[in-house]
Order: C-alpha cells, then sequence, then structure tokens
C-alpha cells in the first residue's frame, strides 16, 4: 500500500497555475526527493500535501485516508522548513514539546519522546538553551527533531539543508540518510540541488511548470531523463546537446554531418522528423582525427578538476565538455576527433522535448 | 577621489563640534542651571544663594505635589497596559488578512495626527454630562443613563486615561503590525502543522519573540506619561479640585503662574530622576544584551 498517493492535484494562484494535474504515488518508507529549479511548484507541492495550501482539485490520500479538506495538524504529518522556524522565546526542550502538549499528551509520554528524539538526535546537551543560542546546524537538529516527535512515519522537509554553509550541509545529509534508515519512516525533501537529490533518494521526481517531468531511480533520471528539460537540469556540467533532424536513411544529421546512431536504443519506432542528441561528459571519447565514427573537434580550453579533468572542444558548431583523465588531459592535442558511445546517448523530439 | 576630498575644506569634526556644543549649551546645560535653582530659594527672578535641599523637602510635604505624583502613576499603568493591549489587539486583527487593511490602518493611525488639545478638548465635549454623551442618551429617551467620570473627582482621572489611549492605540498598532509582518512565514506554517490554536499561538510563540518591539512601544507611551501636560490643560485643567493633577502641570504652574522658581525646578528635577528610574530596565537589559 502507498503510503501518500496524490491524484491530479490542480493548484492556481489567480490565472497563474502553479500545478498541472500532479499524480505520484509514494511507497512506505521511501526517501523521495522532490527536485526543479526555483517557480517550478516544488513547495507549492509540499504545501499542498502539509495541508498549508488548499489545491483546486484533486485528492491526498495519506496512508488509506483521504485528507484532502483536513487541517495541517490532522494530517499526521510532520515537516522542516528552510528557515527552521522554531519557536524563539521557548528553550529547545519546549520547542520539542509544546506541540505534543497542544495536543494533550500525557506528560509521561511527552518526557519519554523528548529524551529519545535528543538521545537520537544527539541535541541532549542544548535542550535548556534557545533558538537564538544556537548555530544554524544546532538548530536545523531541534527543527528535525520537533519534526520526529510529531510524527515519525510521514515527514516533509523544505529545503531543509539550503540555509546551511556546504561543509554542515553535506554532513547533515549523509546524518538524514541514516536517519531515514533508522527510523523508516517515509521522507518527502523537496530541493532544487541536484546532489541532494541524487544522495539521499531513492527516486526523485524532477518538477517543471507545475509538471512532474520525470519520478524514478536516481540513477535512471541521470542516465535515461525522460525529457529534454530533466536532460539539461540534472548533471553537471550540463549535458551536451545537438540539434538536428532524422534522415532517411535513419541517421541523425546535424550542421551537414551525418552522425551514425547504430547501438541507440529507441523507446519506440525509430523516429523521422526534428530531434535532439544528448550526450554526457563522460560518454564522449577522445580519438585520433580521422578515425572512423568520429567527428574532428579543436580543443578550446581544459580545467583540472582533481581527480579528473573536463576538456572543453569546439566541434559541430558547438561547445561540448568532454571528461578526461587529468593526465590525458594535459598532454591533449589541439586537433581531435570525438567519438559518441550511442549505447549511453539520449535523444529527443525537438518538438515535444520527449526522449525517443 | 580621497585628493578631491582632502582638497574640500569640509571638516566634519568642526561641524559636529558646534552641533554638540548647541546640544550641550540648551540642553544639559539648561538641565544643570535647572539643578541650581533647585538649590535656590529664588522666587520670581533667580536668586544664586545655594540653600540646600529645601525646596525637595518643601516638594515631597505638599499635597499637590503627591497628589499629581501618583495620579501619574495610576495614570501611566491604566495607560501603557489600555494602549498595549489595544494597539496589540487591533495589530493582530489588522495581521488577519482583513479587506481594506489599508483603510483601516489609516483611520486608527489619525488619531495620532490630532494634536492633545484636539484630542482633549473634543474629549471633554464629548464626556461633559450637560453636553455630550450623557446628555446625548437623556436627550433620545433614557433618562436614567448617566456618565459623569469627568467631573467626579474619584473618576476624572479615568477620563484622561480613555482619551489617551484613544489617541496612542494607532501609534502602537503600527508599531506592532510592522513588527508581525517580519514575523517568517515558515514560523506561521510550524505553527499551524502543530496544530496550535491562534491565541495561543499569539501569546505563546509570537508576542514572547517580540519582545524588542513591544519594549520600545512602552519607552514611547511612558515618554507620553512624564511629560503629559497638553491633554490635561485642555480636558480638566487638574480638576476638579486636584484630582487630575499631573508632575509637569505642577511644575508649569509653579514656574509661571505661582513664581516659586525653586520649588518648580525641584519638581523638574524629579521628573527627570522619575524618568531615569522608569527607563532604567530598558536600559540595562539592552546593554546586557549588547555585552
Amino acid at each position: 500500500m502507498s503510503s501518500i498517493s496524490l491524484r491530479k492535484i490542480k493548484k492556481s494562484f489567480g490565472a497563474l497555475t502553479i500545478l498541472h494535474a500532479v499524480d505520484m504515488e509514494i511507497d512506505k518508507g521511501e526517501f523521495v526527493v522532490i527536485l526543479g529549479p526555483s517557480g517550478c511548484g516544488k513547495s507549492t507541492l509540499l504545501n499542498v500535501i502539509a495541508g498549508l495550501d488548499e489545491c483546486d482539485e484533486g485528492q491526498i490520500v495519506i496512508e488509506g485516508k483521504d485528507v484532502s479538506g483536513l487541517e495541517p495538524s490532522g494530517r499526521g504529518l510532520a515537516m522542516v522548513f528552510q528557515s527552521y522556524a522554531l519557536f524563539p522565546a521557548m528553550t529547545v526542550r519546549r520547542n520539542l514539546s509544546f506541540g505534543m502538549e497542544i495536543a494533550g499528551t500525557p506528560k509521561a509520554t511527552v518526557t519519554e519522546k523528548v529524551a529519545w528524539v535528543a538521545k537520537l538526535l544527539q541535541i541532549e546537551a542544548l535542550l535548556d538553551r534557545k533558538p537564538g543560542q544556537l548555530s544554524g546546524g544546532q538548530r536545523q537538529r531541534v527543527a528535525i527533531g520537533r519534526a520526529l516527535v510529531r510524527s515519525s512515519s510521514i515527514c516533509l522537509f523544505d529545503e531543509p539543508l539550503s540555509n546551511l554553509d556546504a561543509k554542515l550541509r553535506a554532513e547533515t545529509r549523509v546524518e538524514l540518510k541514516q536517519l531515514h534508515e533508522t527510523l523508516g519512516s517515509t521522507m518527502i525533501y523537496v530541493t532544487h540541488d541536484q546532489i541532494e537529490a541524487m544522495t539521499m533518494a531513492d527516486r526523485v521526481a524532477v518538477m517543471h511548470k507545475g509538471k512532474v517531468e520525470q519520478f524514478a531511480h536516481p540513477q535512471s533520471i541521470y542516465e535515461k531523463p525522460a525529457s529534454l528539460f530533466v536532460a539539461g537540469f540534472v548533471g553537471s556540467p550540463a549535458m551536451n546537446f545537438l540539434e538536428g533532424r532524422m534522415d532517411d536513411a535513419g541517421r541523425f544529421v546535424t550542421a551537414d554531418v551525418p552522425i551514425d546512431i547504430d547501438g541507440y536504443a529507441f523507446e519506440g519506432a525509430r523516429p523521422s522528423g526534428e530531434a535532439v542528441l544528448g550526450l554526457r561528459c563522460e560518454d564522449i571519447v577522445v580519438v585520433e582525427p580521422g578515425t572512423p565514427r568520429s567527428v574532428p573537434a579543436k580543443l578550446a580550453f581544459t580545467e583540472l578538476l582533481g581527480a579528473d579533468a573536463l576538456g572543453w572542444f569546439d566541434c559541430l558548431g558547438k561547445r561540448f565538455s568532454v571528461r578526461l583523465g587529468v593526465e590525458a588531459a594535459r598532454s591533449m592535442h589541439k586537433e581531435v576527433g570525438l567519438r559518441f558511445d550511442m549505447a549511453k546517448a539520449s535523444m529527443f523530439c525537438a518538438v515535444s522535448e520527449r526522449r525517443l | 577621489m580621497s585628493t578631491w576630498l582632502n582638497r574640500q575644506a569640509f571638516r566634519p569634526d568642526v561641524t559636529v563640534a558646534v552641533f554638540f556644543a548647541v546640544v550641550a549649551l540648551f540642553f544639559y546645560g539648561s538641565i544643570l542651571w535647572t539643578f541650581y535653582m533647585s538649590l535656590t530659594r529664588s522666587t520670581l527672578i533667580p536668586n544664586y544663594q545655594i540653600v540646600g535641599l529645601d525646596q525637595y523637602v518643601k516638594l515631597f510635604t505638599n499635597q499637590r505635589w503627591l497628589v499629581s505624583c501618583l495620579n501619574m502613576v495610576v495614570f501611566g499603568v491604566l495607560y501603557i497596559l489600555g494602549t498595549l493591549a489595544f494597539g496589540i489587539l487591533l495589530a493582530v486583527l489588522a495581521d488577519r488578512n482583513i479587506k481594506a487593511e489599508s483603510l483601516f490602518r489609516t483611520i486608527f493611525l489619525y488619531p495620532l495626527a490630532v494634536s492633545l488639545i484636539i484630542t482633549g478638548l473634543s474629549w471633554r465635549w464629548l464626556l461633559d454630562p450637560t453636553t455630550g454623551l450623557q446628555a446625548l442618551m437623556r436627550d433620545i429617551g433614557w433618562e436614567s443613563f448617566t456618565f459623569d467620570w469627568l467631573t467626579r473627582s474619584d473618576r476624572a482621572i479615568y477620563t484622561l486615561v480613555i482619551a489617551s489611549i484613544w489617541h496612542s492605540a494607532g501609534l502602537v498598532m503600527v508599531i506592532v503590525l510592522a513588527g508581525l509582518r517580519g514575523i517568517d512565514n515558515d514560523l506561521w506554517k510550524a505553527i499551524r502543522m502543530e496544530g496550535i490554536p491562534l491565541w495561543r499561538a499569539y501569546c505563546q510563540v509570537i508576542f514572547p519573540g517580540m519582545r524588542p518591539v513591544i519594549a520600545s512601544c512602552v519607552v514611547l507611551l511612558m515618554s507620553e506619561v512624564i511629560r503629559g501636560y497638553d491633554l490635561i490643560i485642555a480636558m480638566t485643567k487638574g480638576g476638579p479640585g486636584i484630582s487630575t493633577e499631573m508632575p509637569a502641570k505642577f511644575a508649569v504652574d509653579f514656574y509661571f503662574a505661582r513664581v516659586n522658581l525653586g520649588l518648580a525646578s525641584a519638581a523638574s528635577i524629579m521628573m527627570l530622576v522619575l524618568s531615569l528610574i522608569m527607563l532604567a530596565p530598558y536600559f540595562y537589559s539592552e546593554f546586557r544584551r549588547r555585552t
């Protein structure tokens, strides 16, 4: 049984439609990341799930119960916010217990739960401090703690790490992932950071303009992006794109140069018409100029990244990024050939922008 | 740029020094002179012979001064609490996304634009039993209606409280509303997630987090209390009897009407001391937070 199902969720603010009929099934215990650029509707979607925003149409079912009309507090969810949203005048202990106190939980249970969560998140030493006396990372722990005492079965996260510095963000990312494994709870996590999405998620929902473009395991999002947007948004450096068309011989032609695409597994029949060929920087091999099945390219510059390097080549009127070994990058010739690994490439229809 | 600056004859230190000199002379100088006068037996014209604390002894055996001080305490406590309660209530209502909020904000802020003299006169007419509310109610048939606080010596002080609350509640409303607008939207979301009832959210989460804002309001209102003069002149002239006398009015009366420079100066100095005592907790907490 799925933990949360969203059915045809629609939401607009005035004339502006934020969510176009979003459907999503989230399994029990799953860590789902909703990824997208700002303004794609991901935070609105989370608010709609939480009940902080009403949806115009559609149904939200949480653990078999339709909660569409319920108040946020009646949905059995907990939420962690980007700015932590701790109660400023209360101690950490009271921040953790206040919600339970409101709900009329017996005192003994409250004490027990606060102790449990404080131990779990290692914030026992902070219990008598006020939020103003805590660092950003500590505040975030308390915010997570407040969510966990409320409901450890379903937890929503609204960009919880974006106010932390890079090092702390990386640490907290790992801890959150471990927490998820310890508790086995369902987590929905909104972010614009693709590294968070790739590292933490069981499944990633990539959103664009109020639609879920693809909802899949992070690796398949990376390897087999379902649309041109997903291909361009996920991955750093961005995927290399070549605009062209399919000719009668079944080849891909760009800038009057035909490229053999044997080895590419099309989703359906081999298509015709305008198309876009997408290649990750690691799916391009540098070869001697003039090698068969390669295209001539000219090295523009290289970037050393420590573990490996990036070569930037001018080829077919475009600039291509290619992942190189550090040694290869140092001794790279100016004139080379590039060969594309078609088995790992992606092709998209230029009109519908969907994967071919 | 720096050479251009150097070529200018502009000397910030000189400019500021002049300003400071003016402040020192007319502000602190006047305070010192007043203090000096309070140690003398001056009446109409200054007398420079120091006689010690005689005037202070006279002051604190003067029934009218003691009544003034007591009145100030009663008025101050009721006025500050009332204005805060009313202003905060208005701010909360305005914060609940009501329609035509800016219209209401203008309406409630408007009294502040009215001078205290006009406020006092209007309320005097309104509360005067022979011309105001009481007369109106009796005219339309409610013969037994009585509201004569303005003319009763044990109640007149409360009419001052009502008029001043009307005058200042708008100010508190705007300041508190600005504070409420600064509350992080995520905090409201967290409150809704936890299912905290609205009144508890305000009382236990929002307002405790807005202590500096409320402290600023209290300080502003305190200064109104201490220098309260024009409203009393317009509304009650200190009466009936001496039931609504206040320290500032006492000082002005003794300076100009009763030409007792020494006693009036002693009263002024006591007002200064009183202000410092009242503001001390505020400065203390501010200072402690800095260090």
